[in-house]
């Protein structure tokens, strides 16, 4: 087991220099000049000459792979180069913004677990009651609902109506409040359905009614072993969640001006300010490809059938 | 195939649905006479009143219909979507199927490729690519194709390799069919249906994904009139014009909800494991009963 933990975590290590490398690439698909926009951007009108000293100076001129391993040196050395637009260390932004959007993501999933596993659990095992047809009810409209849409909407009540809540900013408590529930309302719709759906595929298996012929209490043997079960599947699915949240629920961020990294990478690909982007896809990745990992380890925890196979590899 | 038509034609729910969702197909096709006014046509004397005889969804900042506005709107809405779903559709499943059906060495490149696609997280993805390319209805639909694919390849590979055990398709092979016929005449037919279901449930998320694009300003460019764009023209008149907001995304709400009901409907039609399960518990609450 311990040899394929220890694989599993060095195989990370080419799919990240192959990212990177696909992010490096995205400059030189550009049809835009980096050079131009950053001179641009300071407000300055430059003649060619001055274009091509600037872009010597940058080393923009040497062949892409010297380019690119300058680059990856830089960024190993947690050095990104500077924003285009503000002239400020891409690190400095980003950490800047990172506990913003850990806030909201880690505020939204915590709301959507406490409401989404007790509501998928109580639909599946009541199923075709009326509290099972409100649930399906609710969480079918929630999900065939523009997550940005609701946000709006809460907006408008919280906000516009109750003046209740700040409608847009981002840093203290009030202002996580609306972004957080919007993304837990269209979260917590989507987790219902799915635990509801892996509920009831585990139900179905004679295990359920071997245990009850056995004499062990329906809700014993749902608790005990159904569920285990079911939320397994649903696992995938958490780690998914936390993949899209922590690379910034960009609409979200966008419609609250919530200052995290999804809206910086938003604001950043409407200016081309490409070591912004750089940065911020290069941070998806490693963030994907880590979920993975702990995904795939946290199988090989609870699933003690996974565990055995890990033990033949 | 037959079969799941008769079955369908006899689902009431179902005809309901499809019959539903072929209007919300008409409605912008004949948005010359569907709409009330000109979408474009800006009535000053009017402008930003709630609802009225004339104007039912009231107007915009500029006097414009919004009713009229959303209609015309699905000409670009759903033509996007719908192009989308095709596109990605077709290379899905011609993707998988040979993936699944030929094996080896090009199942494995084009596994590989399709896990490296997945891998990438979608909306950040296309968002990049179409500020790369540069916003417009032609880049959108590339954007959102280049990504969209990938889950048809998977079902549809897994489908021809469940098909591909059958006896039937070996019979055939010894018969003499050449693989294009196999795939076309046997495996096609065989996995077409499954498809479709998720076929119609992408309808909707398509339309969720495009109205958020829509809403970065990456999709459509005014003054065309583009449901997610005007939902984000809408949100600077939060305070003094809701309708703007709640209209529009009322009706994209109504499209969505349509395409994943009809997407349900449609799996429980032709998925013969719904049957199975409601049957199964039947039987184990008759059992308990029993005892």
């Amino acid at each position: 087991m311990v040899k394929y933990i220890i694989r599993r975590v060095l195989i990370v290590i080419p799919i990240m220099l192959i990212l990177s490398f696909f992010t490096f690439s995205l400059t030189f698909i550009a049809s835009s000049d980096p050079v131009t926009l950053q001179l641009e951007s300071m407000g300055v009108k430059a003649d060619a000459e001055t274009i091509n000293a600037k872009r010597e100076e940058l080393g923009l001129n040497d062949p892409f792979l010297v380019q690119y391993g300058r680059w990856l040196s830089g960024v190993l050395q947690g050095d990104f180069g500077n924003s285009y637009k503000s002239g400020v260390p891409v690190m400095q932004e980003f950490t800047k913004r990172l506990p913003n959007t850990l806030a909201l993501t880690a505020s939204a999933l915590l709301l959507t677990i406490l409401i989404a596993v007790p509501l998928g659990i109580l639909s599946a095992v009541f199923q075709d009651s009326p509290l099972d047809y409100l649930l399906r009810l609710i969480s079918f409209l929630g999900v065939s609902m523009p997550s940005f849409w609701v946000g709006t909407l809460l907006m408008l009540l919280f906000g516009v109506k109750l003046k209740m809540l700040p409608i847009q900013g981002s840093g203290d408590f009030k202002h996580l409040i609306l972004p957080a529930l919007t993304l837990a309302i269209w979260m917590t719709c989507l987790y219902i359905r799915r635990v509801r759906g892996s509920m009831l595929e585990e139900m179905n298996k004679d295990y359920l009614v071997g245990g009850m012929a056995k004499g062990i209490p329906r809700r014993r043997v749902i608790l005990r072993q159904v569920l285990p079960n079911s939320l397994l599947s649903v696992i995938t699915m958490f780690g998914m969640s936390i993949g899209a949240l922590l690379g910034g629920a960009t609409v979200i961020e966008t419609i609250f001006e919530w200052k995290g990294v999804g809206k910086m990478a938003v604001d950043a690909i409407s200016i081309r300010d490409y070591p912004v982007i750089q940065a911020y896809v290069l941070w998806m990745a490693l963030i994907y490809v880590m979920v993975n990992l702990l995904v795939d380890l946290s199988y090989l925890i609870l699933d003690p059938r996974i565990r055995l196979e890990g033990k033949n590899i | 195939m037959k079969v799941y038509i008769k079955k369908a034609l006899n689902n009431r729910l179902f005809m309901v649905l499809f019959f539903l969702a072929i209007i919300t197909v008409l409605i912008p096709i004949f948005a010359p006479y569907t709409a009330p006014h000109d979408p474009l046509a800006q009535d000053y004397k009017n402008a930003m009143i709630s609802g009225s005889a004339e104007y039912p969804l009231g107007t915009d900042q500029i006097g414009r219909c919004i009713l009229s506005r959303l209609i015309w709107g699905g000409r670009t809405s759903l033509l996007i979507v719908f192009v989308v779903v095709a596109i990605v559709f077709v290379v899905g499943v011609t993707l998988g199927m040979i993936s699944g059906f030929y094996g080896g060495w090009i199942d494995m490149l084009i596994t590989r490729f399709t896990d490296l696609v997945m891998a990438i997280p979608s909306t950040i993805f296309v968002i990049a690519l179409v500020s790369v390319l540069g916003p417009g209805l032609g880049n959108t639909i590339l954007a959102m194709s280049l990504v969209g694919w990938t889950e048809y390849c998977r079902v549809s590979r897994a489908l021809v390799l469940s098909v591909r055990e059958n006896t039937y398709v070996e019979e055939a092979r010894l018969g003499g069919l050449s693989r294009f016929q196999i795939i076309r005449r046997l495996i096609l037919p065989n996995t077409i249906p499954y498809l479709l279901v998720n076929v119609t449930q992408d309808i909707g998320s398509t339309l969720l994904t495009l109205s958020g694009l829509s809403l970065l300003g990456l999709s459509s460019q005014p003054p065309t009139p583009e449901w997610g764009f005007m939902l984000s023209e809408g949100r600077k008149f939060i305070q003094s014009a809701p309708w703007l907001i709640i209209y529009p995304g009322l009706y994209i709400v109504i499209h969505v909800i349509i395409f994943n009901l009809l997407g349900d409907s449609l799996r429980d039609i032709l998925d013969p494991r719904y049957e199975k399960t409601k049957n199964r518990k039947r039987s184990a609450k008759k059992w308990l009963e029993r005892n």
